[in-house]
């Protein structure tokens, strides 16, 4: 007997078009990602109708690849998940019209997804034996948030930044540096040249106890400092600038990490997010772990960007818990995690 | 056959089910509240009122603008999946042409959509020996300069679509006696003429299918111009 069920995700909350087909909630039979990266690249950034509009081009070929990579059909779908929000809302709703009509088709069960969740899920993906609870970091260019997974679909939310996130404070960076973009992995790859101690940027704890971040304040010392360069007409160190900025970002956020796990007697800590991905990130996250005595875990690349295949793990880990959404689901662009 | 038709170009959501000639049941709402949400329930009401399910559809009929662009992606995403699923035709129908084909009038019929700031998406069309014809290609415009190009050319206009009732002493106002308005019944979308429209195309060229039917947006986004404008200097 196979009672083993077979889910169809969708991902549209961005710049890419994802679609995946899983077993269970954690093997990947195919999670095509259409990545629209060179059309924004010409306009320095995602741009929401340019998204929409290549969602839209892109879906139902995206949604054809994954069924024939995965050889199944639409018959053998049992699930259907999609990314309900945070996202672009224009870039959401192409997704979710498509996952609705889909379901009702099928005549099988709809989850809408919160995107963070997909991240953390991606996890359960990667590291076949991870189970909760766990402290976890949720790190890309549209969120930052410091969490605590008490089960696959209870989390409470306990950090967030609070104005950029940290792969904007990345972008925006490597714009002013001139590199192009997206500029997070650049900087992560000239700070391996650099000298991460060169400046002084300033790490922003805000007050003791809070597990809050920003970075706007450290996105406007790194500019008055590239200014005041300029203005002595001095040269301006990339390198150094990029290392010295990625460890002011990367401090923080193992800091409040690691304390956060320590506070939750936690000895399990997991990244997701494109910035997980960092590997400055992951090397000072993976040292202070082991002084801690605590594992460290985070997806392999691919799986730490947006892909429908996280959305998959979530939606399957929502629906065994017994959560299910009906065909009036709509899209919440500034879905919170809980 | 039966023919499963949706437009959701303007604020108005509407799905029709049409087999052999007869309107089996046509759905319409026109409120504030998202087409994302009351698509797939309004399509589910009216199939499950019939004992119908997307299942029992052969053809399928989508307004494909201009019109709300996120109206638009709306209709044509949930449109494509069912066409997807159960491996059907689609035919995209110019939003206008449908608004157009709500009018049996013997004169010019000027469909108008709403297009913000002065403007309207418009086309010409006139009815010759039981065809709709098509005598100025979809376009967008400012209303004035519509209403002038009519009151210069034509003596028999009808007029329909949100538009009207934005600019109706505007219209009056130049075209007077020139311009009759359609009933209520005819002034907006109505997914049943799509779903005609369908029909009727369905054989005689490529409408796209679920692969590669998009939007005809009559406009490209907003960035997409000023970086154009930029590019080109000025
Ligand atoms: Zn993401």
């Amino acid at each position: 007997m196979n009672n083993r069920i077979t889910t169809l995700a969708i991902e549209t909350s961005c710049d890419e078009t994802s679609c995946a087909v899983l077993r269970d909630g954690r093997e990947v039979l195919s999670n095509i990602i259409s990545s629209q990266i060179d059309v924004h690249k010409k306009f320095g950034g995602v741009v929401p109708e340019v998204a929409s509009r290549k969602h839209i081009e892109n879906i139902d070929l995206i949604i054809q690849q994954a069924l024939d990579e995965a050889k199944v059909t639409f018959e053998d779908i049992d699930l259907i998940g999609v990314t309900q929000g945070p996202g672009l809302v224009g870039a959401l709703l192409v997704g979710i019209s498509s996952a609705k009509a889909i379901a009702y088709a099928l005549n099988k069960p709809l989850i809408g997804v919160n995107h963070i969740q997909g991240h953390i899920c991606a996890n359960y993906i990667e590291h076949k034996d991870l189970h909760p609870p766990f402290t976890c970091l949720v790190v890309s260019g549209g969120h930052t948030y410091l969490a605590y997974a008490n089960d696959y679909i209870d989390y409470e939310l306990i950090g967030r930044t609070r104005d950029d996130a940290a792969g904007e404070a990345f972008d925006k960076v490597a714009r002013t540096l001139g590199l192009s973009y997206p500029g997070g992995p650049l900087i992560d790859k000239l700070s391996k040249e650099g000298n991460p101690n060169a400046i002084d940027f300033p790490r922003v704890y805000l007050n003791d106890n809070s597990y809050d971040f920003s970075f706007s304040g450290l996105k406007t010392a790194v500019l008055n400092y590239i200014n005041n360069i300029k203005q002595k007409g001095e040269q301006i160190i990339v390198k150094d600038i990029a290392a010295s900025f990625q460890q002011a970002v990367i401090e923080v956020l193992v800091d409040k990490t690691i304390s956060l796990a320590k506070e939750r007697k936690s000895n399990k800590i997991v990244m997701a997010g494109g910035v997980a991905a960092n590997e400055g990130l992951r090397n000072l996250m993976k040292k202070r772990g082991q002084e801690e005595g605590m594992e460290i875990l985070y997806p392999s690349r691919l799986l730490c960007t947006d892909n429908a295949a996280m959305i998959g793990s979530a939606a399957y880990f929502n629906y065994i818990k017994g959560y299910t959404s009906d065909y009036y689901l709509n899209v919440v662009p500034n879905l919170e995690l809980k | 056959m039966k023919v499963l038709a949706v437009d959701t170009s303007t604020m108005m959501a509407t799905c029709a089910v049409l087999e052999d000639g007869n309107l089996l049941g046509e759905y319409s709402l026109n409120q504030k509240m998202s087409h994302s949400e009351n698509l797939v329930p309004m399509i589910k009401e009216v199939l499950d009122s019939l004992k119908l399910h997307v299942s029992d559809i052969d053809l399928y009929g989508i307004a494909i603008g201009p019109g709300s662009f996120t109206g638009l992606r709306i209709g044509i995403a949930t449109i494509k999946a069912f066409a997807h699923v159960f491996d059907k035709p689609i035919v995209g129908v110019s939003t206008l042409e449908g608004l157009a084909f709500n009018l049996s009038f013997n004169g010019i019929i000027i469909p108008m959509i709403d297009a913000r700031r002065n403007r309207i998406y418009t086309g010409i069309y006139k009815w010759e020996k039981g065809n709709l014809n098509n005598i100025l290609a979809p376009t967008i415009m400012e209303i004035d300069e519509l209403l002038e190009l009519l009151n210069k050319n034509y003596n028999n206009i009808i007029i329909n679509g949100n538009a009207v009732n934005i600019y109706k002493k505007r219209i009056m106002n130049i075209l007077g006696n020139k311009v009759n308005f359609a009933p209520i019944i005819s002034n907006s979308c109505n997914a049943a003429s799509i779903a005609e429209l369908a029909i009727l195309k369905q054989h005689k060229y490529n409408y796209g299918n679920y692969f590669n039917l998009v939007p005809d947006y009559l406009r490209e986004s907003q960035a997409q111009r000023e970086l154009k404008k930029k590019e080109s200097g000025s």
